[in-house]
């Protein structure tokens, strides 16, 4: 049954937790590492430039240490779903074109790369028609390029298209 | 003799730009910006480069002196860093300009960063920011004297002096004024020049070398007093900023018997790899920019000493001052190890 | 009343037709600027501080000081709808904003929003009009340990607030001071946690936190529920502002505290956005509905914007009297000022009557105007929930992408929005609160630079912070907020025994 294998777990809550917290005890880390290269002590003027960083990656290192300690050892935790397969899958639908998106941005300019996500996204889980979806994605483009390249005169990424077109 | 010859060239260059100018009073120049100019600040907005850009965005704006916009770009990240890896990295693009402060070579000494100005293309040096030692207006100093001697007498370390940011032209100012006179100050960094000047008058520091624009106001309220600019000449402005001052009216420090001096840059230059063309068309820019009424207010106000220098011998100013900068940071520990 | 008079002849210089138009245009402008994340007051004001120079002093600062009341009062509209704080001093709404958007009160949300911002920056600017000479001089006062201590003040406020788990909070709040550390040390100018990537060197800004954790992270727990926003159903006449109104003099308490907090952190200058913390902070523990307060009050909305917006005003007086900037834009305004050829300080107040009251009586005008505009547009604001998901949600995406791509000019700063939304999307499934973070993020720069430039003064020696009766009192203070839950119980104990 389809329903059911939506609801099947995707992660449980124990993986999760210890996955997250696992990783902040890796930035801890890094923090204390680079707090002893630079100095961490109370010198006779006051701290270091290491000293309140050493401290915040040990505080970092014990807390998230404790969290990691105590969820493997609730084993009811394990049991607990963190984000089941049918949320995760929604979730990505959103995640994945956003990365590709924002690695767009750099490639051919933001304009182009928001008139693709924007029509991507309206087509694909809207199921709008042709003409609304590129209605919408190119309207929503032009108003940001007027907006800040016209008014504001704020530069944003650009690409291929509008070197093309000579708008940079 | 290469010197001599581009500045032949450039000399040659820029009376043919003029004659055919003249002659045709038509776009027969070789090179316009084609689109929007990018510049950039490697600092943040409100500070004094980023005040010096916007001024000049707004001249060239007021008097239509390009035909395409020109943009101010804040890239202050890293002490500026962000900004100058920008440039660096856009080799060959004639629409780009940066403006400079001293960070042009503090930061990259200091922190490390893969950068340095000889990868870019000098245009011109718009003017030159000076440095005056303030003390608040109810401590009895009135010369440098007087106050290292205060200091001394104090005891190393008990005097303290404000500045903005670590490891930059305030802090530098500081320990050669340091090693003139053997004095011992505490140096504390503040965000900005305005915050410094305010924690002088409400005396948590004994002293600052704030720029004068960044001081004159508290100084004509009677809260603040100067002793001496780091300058090797007076100031020139005649016009009375207090009842009975003008800035002309502050000695040197040299005159005091402290030999050292230190202005900041203020100066722009454009990515490396440009067409002469290009930089030609900027420095003709700049210098109707200068030219313009309110760049001679602009100055007057910030009290700037109005040097400015182009080409070779622009080029060889900032290699000076690049030495000068390596030295005195090597001597105050600065360098990135 | 020497004041009245001066005042009076402000607003005969502000209330030129011209003027007024320009007022306009500031306002619309402003929430425009307000509404998009990155694009903040600051860089507003400093992308048409150049079209002003044209102007008369007098109009040119009327129209950019509107743009930054437009920008202060546009700053709540996103928090509100979206969970996506247009500007930093917003952060504090979303948390009863949003929810009060989800539970289909977005109007009332925004209304009381708008409100409680005017009736802030109204105490602030009467206390300007009136006691500016008293009051100018406060900020003098303020050395390192001072600033410190308003520092510590706000995260006392704040902090022991966040019911979750106790260690979730440690957390996460370090990982905000970390996040706060990393670049270039403003004290000893060394490069640390940049593990040698250039890039890193500018160090995280807290809006790009905000909008991954909060917007990208927000619409990836939508997702999860289905393809919809909730709150769809909110009400979309003018009624709903009458409505609120009337709710809204209940908390006159909120709003007297939020004011006070808020002026004294624009005069020192502390900032808004640590203000409008401190007053959600304050208001959480001292309403008697504090233990509902992240669950959609609207009390938990008109404390931060009484407070943002009376400490974005009263900023505004340090800066002309000091030369101090309060905030980011009075620091781009200052320069404004510079280059119009005014000189802010000690004696602007005597020299340029005209300017200073046309200036002040702009503060009133100019609030009103944006009142007003807003006010007229929480019909069409609250509308925006009813587009369809599948279309407003990548329309925020690309929102969100400019307003990262903008703070900084540079790609690396999308690329981490949305390493920032995941992280807010895993984080909050697993309650970690993300509000302490954001704050020690905030704070966590300014707070360990005035502590460290503290201890160059004193040489190292902490009972500076109990130096004399104001950084005393401050630091005191903070300790007994701190410890209020543990002395509440003790105080309970000793009744009861």
């Amino acid at each position: 049954m389809n329903d059911e294998k939506h609801e099947r777990s995707a992660a449980s809550m124990r993986a999760a937790e210890v996955a997250v917290a696992a990783f902040l005890f890796l930035l801890g880390a890094l923090a204390i590492w680079d707090s002893v290269r630079i100095g961490y002590v109370w010198a006779e003027d006051g701290p270091q430039a290491g000293y309140f960083t050493f401290y915040v990656g040990l505080f970092i290192c014990i807390s998230t240490g404790i969290i990691i300690f105590r969820a493997l050892a609730d084993r009811a935790m394990a049991a607990r779903v963190y984000v089941t397969r049918g949320a995760l899958q929604q979730v990505m639908q959103m995640f994945v074109p956003a990365v590709v998106y924002v690695v767009l941005i750099s490639l051919i300019g933001i304009y182009v790369a928001s008139t693709l996500f924007i029509g991507y996204f309206m087509r694909r889980l809207g199921r709008y028609p042709w003409v609304t979806t590129i209605g919408v994605a190119v309207a929503t483009s032009v108003f940001v390029f007027v907006l800040f390249e016209v008014w504001f005169s704020v530069p944003l990424p650009k690409g291929p298209l509008e070197a093309w077109l000579g708008l940079d | 003799m290469s010197s001599k010859f581009s500045k032949l060239l450039r000399v040659s260059a820029l009376s043919l730009g003029v004659l055919a100018l003249a002659l045709a009073g038509s776009p027969a120049r070789a090179w316009e910006p084609t689109k929007t100019v990018e510049f950039i600040v490697p600092a943040g907005t409100g500070g004094g480069a980023d005040q010096m850009a916007r001024f000049i965005q707004a001249v060239v704006q007021k008097h239509n002196l390009m035909k395409e916009p020109l943009v101010v770009i804040n890239k202050s990240g890293g002490a500026g860093a962000e900004g100058f890896l920008d440039v660096q990295g856009a080799k060959g693009d004639p629409h780009k300009l940066i403006i400079t402060l001293s960070n042009l070579f503090t930061t990259p000494m200091a922190t490390g960063v893969p950068f340095n100005w000889k990868n870019l293309t000098p245009v011109s040096m718009m003017a030159l920011d000076e440095f005056v030692l303030w003390v608040n207006a109810d401590t009895p100093y009135k010369t440098v004297q007087e106050y290292t001697d205060a200091a001394k007498k104090a005891g190393p370390g008990k005097f303290k002096m404000g500045g903005t940011g670590s490891k930059q032209e305030d802090q530098i100012v500081t320990v050669a004024l340091e090693k003139a006179t053997g004095a011992k100050f505490t140096y504390v960094p503040f965000k900005g020049g305005g915050a410094v000047a305010t924690q002088l008058v409400g005396k948590h520091v004994d002293s600052s070398v704030n720029n004068p624009i960044e001081a004159v106001a508290q100084w004509r309220a009677g809260k603040l007093r100067p002793i001496c600019v780091f300058d090797d000449a007076r100031l020139p402005y005649k016009d009375k900023v207090t009842a009975d001052m003008a800035w002309g009216d502050i000695p040197t420090c040299k005159e005091q018997g402290v030999n050292m001096s230190y202005v900041m840059l203020r100066g722009i230059f454009m990515p490396g790899g440009v067409p002469a063309e290009a930089v030609n068309y900027y420095v003709d820019l700049l210098a109707k920019v200068r030219a313009t009424p309110e760049w001679a207010d602009f100055m007057k106000t910030g009290a700037f000493n109005q040097t400015a220098l182009t080409g070779e011998a622009y080029r060889k100013w900032v290699a000076d001052a690049e030495v000068l900068h390596h030295e005195l940071m090597k001597e105050a520990g600065f360098l990135a190890k | 009343m020497e004041e009245i008079s001066s005042l009076m002849h402000g607003f005969g210089v502000a209330l030129t037709l011209f003027n007024l138009g320009l007022m306009f245009v500031g306002i619309v402008l402003g929430v425009i600027i307000g509404v998009l994340p990155g694009l903040g007051g600051a860089n507003g004001v400093a992308i048409l501080l150049p079209l002003t120079f044209t102007m008369p002093p007098t109009s040119a600062i009327i129209m950019l000081s509107c743009i930054y009341w437009g920008a202060l009062f546009g700053g709540a509209i996103t928090s509100i709808l979206f969970n996506i704080p247009g500007e930093p001093w917003s952060v504090a709404t979303t948390f009863d904003g949003f929810p009060l958007a989800q539970k289909g009160r977005a109007g009332a949300a925004l209304t009381a929003a708008f409100t409680s911002s005017f009736v802030g920056a109204l105490v602030a600017v009467i206390m300007i009009t009136f006691l500016s000479p008293v009051i100018a001089n406060f900020a003098l006062e303020f050395g390192p340990p001072e600033f410190f201590a308003v520092y510590l003040l706000t995260f006392c406020a704040f902090v022991g607030m966040s019911k979750g788990q106790a260690l979730k909070t440690i957390a996460s709040m370090m990982v905000g001071f970390g996040l706060a550390a990393v670049g270039i040390d403003t004290v000893t100018g060394q490069v640390r946690l940049t593990f040698g990537f250039t890039s890193l060197l500018q160090g995280f800004d807290f809006l790009i936190a905000v909008i991954g954790l909060f917007g990208i992270g927000e619409i990836l727990l939508t997702l999860e529920e289905g393809l919809a926003f909730k709150g769809k159903s909110a009400k979309l006449n003018v009624k709903v502002v009458l409505e609120t109104w009337r709710e809204l003099p209940r908390y006159w308490l909120t709003s007297l505290r939020s004011s006070v907090v808020g002026c004294f952190m624009g005069i020192v200058p502390g900032g808004a956005t640590p203000a409008s913390f401190m007053s959600y902070g304050v208001a959480k523990r001292f309403s008697k509905d504090g233990e509902r307060f992240g669950t959609g009050q609207v009390e938990g909305v008109v404390a931060p914007e009484t407070a943002a917006h009376a400490a974005g005003t009263s900023a505004l007086l340090p800066m002309l009297t000091l030369g101090v900037p309060g905030s980011p834009t009075a620091a781009v305004l200052l320069g404004g000022l510079l280059i119009w050829g005014l000189q802010p300080g000690p004696l602007l107040f005597q020299e340029q009557k005209e300017f200073v009251w046309g200036l002040i009586a702009s503060m009133y005008l100019g609030n009103i105007a944006g009142l007003v505009v807003v006010l007229t547009c929480v019909p069409l604001f609250a509308a925006i929930l009813r587009v369809p998901f599948s279309i407003i949600a990548p329309i925020i995406i690309v929102v969100c992408a400019i307003g990262a791509y903008t703070v900084h000019n540079n790609m690396l700063d999308v690329y981490m929005m949305m390493v920032f939304g995941a992280a807010g999307y895993l984080m909050r499934k697993l309650n970690y609160p993300l509000a302490p973070l954001v704050l020690a993020l905030v704070l966590g720069d300014a707070a360990e630079s005035s502590f460290r430039q503290a201890m160059l003064i004193s040489a190292g020696d902490v009972s500076v912070f109990f130096s004399n009766w104001l950084v005393g009192g401050m630091t005191g203070l903070a300790l007994l907020l701190l410890f209020w839950p543990t002395i509440t119980v003790l105080l309970k104990r000793l009744r009861g025994g």
